[in-house]
């Protein structure tokens, strides 16, 4: 083990903090914890741990081996080989944010061009360089919110449409601030209620409205109305939106949305058991000095040549220590280029081309699973590639049988919701064939009379 | 730089003017010039907010930093200087006339009695 410091070093720094030897550091630290006996196996060779590391990750069913017809914020999307590929390279390989900016001006310039897409894909003014999620992106929707209003606003209206973990996620998040109130997501409400309804919780003391689109249950509303009359109780509207389904639909800056945020991880990004993921954050230009997270700007140097900066920084802890509106400075570094580069490789025309092999196939889907006894598909209002089905037995049980037949089925909805109990949630992307989709319509039949 | 002798100081760079029962609140100059240029300034209360001295009252960045102002008296906010959002700039260019940033009615005015006057204020270190 390399340890950078010699024994003299050590008793230097021991008798300048007036303790006498290591252990002393840690006596808080109840003596049994401190060296805790692990019941590890023996070592092994590097050669006997890759075939033991191999075995298991063979045990993993991944999409590759199933038909997935699972969603649920995080989707199944073809991922071009140079997405991977362009990412591993030297110049970018790195997770971090630079410390040193200036001098990284490809990252610079990647997150611009990052901050432009997303910007034209909501309809917004501005993107900051991106969040570790969509959970936390949203969850500093809410604390950009609070701060707008200096805390004199307190509540925060929350649809139950919206993702379950965001609503975790945000509430988890904003913990520490004194007397919020969320509101709109309790159990007893109506998970499907139409969203408008929304409009009767927002009131003079609400800083945020939190909606998404597509929701949840992969429904897509007219906000237009909604967001009008938050406004008119003065009161700042979230749109979480699923960046795919911006392709086809209108931008939430359209219908006047004040931030728009979501989960990146459709442009590009594989699954990969939950992250890492991509927050998407845009707002207005006149919130810009209200967001977290970092900024990269444009400009011209001395001689009049482009160069890329990280601009508007004075918001941030480093600068405003705690009167800044977050903690976070850093970014999503590496998902961030990712999806620049997806987006770029698929250009405007692919990207809808995309967006809409999603929307029909779900809608086939939807169709032909709709004509099987026993099923029926709760889609009242249009929907882009997520639609609920209500199944004959449990929803545990149907993935079960699914599985069976190589299928990876749909969002257990009783889960979160328990009103929607032996209700799942289905997706279907690009990646699904026709012969996919009948196939799980073929063993949803036989399911049926198990 | 300059102290007019008619106004007060806090030992946080903030000056006073008193006129009648309320007092107008801004930056000094020595202020706007640790400063540097002046990009953005938010009065971060609102009027007819009643605020306590030591209160923040406004929010300033420059190209260097970000600082706060401080209510140096307790009162009633009964205007705010909203001009200065869309030219920062008059916060170096006229710290102590157009760049005032909000006027107080005054509730407790013996709370003036602890400022310094410009000779004391001029006298701290930078």
């Amino acid at each position: 083990m390399f340890t950078p410091h010699t024994e003299n070093e050590r008793q230097d720094m021991l008798r300048t903090i007036g303790v006498s030897n290591l252990d002393d550091l840690f006596q808080d630290v109840p003596a049994e914890y401190r060296y805790p006996h692990l019941e590890l196996p023996p070592a092994m060779t590097e050669m006997e741990a890759l075939d033991n590391l191999s075995y298991l990750a063979g045990a993993n069913e991944t999409t590759r081996d199933l038909a997935c017809f699972l969603g649920a914020g995080a989707y199944n999307h073809y991922i071009p080989a140079a997405v991977d590929n362009l990412l591993q390279r030297g110049e970018f390989y790195s997770a971090y944010t630079p410390y040193q900016p200036e001098i990284s001006q490809g990252t610079l310039q990647a997150i611009f061009e990052y901050q432009s897409l997303v910007a034209a894909l909501t309809g917004m003014d501005v993107s900051n360089a991106s969040h570790y999620d969509g959970a936390t992106a949203v969850a500093e929707a809410g604390v950009m919110a609070l701060n707008q209003f200096r805390f004199k606003r307190k509540k925060i209206v929350i649809s139950p449409a919206v993702h379950p973990q965001y609503r975790q996620v945000l509430r988890t998040y904003l913990n520490g601030y004194k007397d919020l109130e969320f509101v709109g997501d309790e159990e007893d409400v109506d998970p499907l209620e139409d969203p408008v309804n929304l409009a009767t919780l927002v009131d003079e003391n609400t800083a945020l409205l939190i909606i998404q689109y597509p929701d949840f249950f992969g429904r897509i509303y007219d906000y237009t109305q909604l967001v009008a009359k938050a406004h008119e109780a003065g009161a700042l509207v979230a749109v979480a939106a699923n960046p795919t389904a911006l392709a086809l639909i209108k931008a939430p800056g359209k219908f006047d949305a004040d931030i728009v945020v979501g989960e990146g991880q459709p442009l590009g990004i594989p699954l990969s058991f939950g992250g890492p993921y991509l927050g998407l954050f845009a707002t207005k230009k006149k919130y810009v000095r209200k967001i977290a997270g970092r900024l990269v700007g444009e400009t011209t140097d001395a001689q009049g040549r482009k160069g890329y900066v990280l601009t508007l920084t004075a918001r941030e802890q480093h600068i405003r220590r705690d009167r800044a509106t977050s903690n976070i400075c850093t970014n999503q570094g590496l998902m961030m280029l990712a999806s620049t580069i997806y987006l770029s490789l698929l250009g405007k025309q692919g990207f809808r081309q995309v967006a809409n092999l999603c929307y029909q196939k779900a809608h086939y889907a939807a169709q032909q699973i709709a004509e099987i006894p026993g099923y029926s598909v709760e889609a009242t209002q249009p929907f882009f590639h997520e639609f609920i089905v209500k199944c004959p037995h449990s929803v545990e049980e149907t993935n079960q049988h699914l599985l069976e037949h190589g299928i990876l089925g749909g969002y257990d909805l009783g889960k979160d919701y328990p009103a929607l109990n032996g209700h799942m949630l289905l997706a279907v992307t690009e990646m699904n064939s026709k012969h996919e989709i009948d196939v799980l319509c073929q063993a949803l039949q036989e399911g049926s009379h198990d | 730089m300059n102290f007019p002798a008619e106004l007060k100081y806090g030992t946080t760079d903030e000056w006073v003017r008193v006129e009648g029962d309320i007092a107008v609140i801004g930056i000094t100059d020595r202020a706007q010039d640790h400063l540097s240029d002046v990009v953005f300034v938010e009065i971060t209360v609102a009027v007819d907010d009643e605020v306590s001295k030591e209160d923040v009252g406004a929010t300033i960045e420059s190209v260097k930093a970000a600082a706060d102002v401080n209510i140096p008296v307790s009162g009633k906010v009964v205007e705010i200087n909203e001009a200065l959002a869309d030219a920062p700039e008059t916060v170096n260019a006229d710290p102590y006339g157009a760049a005032w940033m909000i006027k107080i009615k005054m509730s407790d005015a013996s709370e003036l009695d602890s400022m310094l006057d410009a000779k004391a204020y001029e006298a701290l270190e930078d």
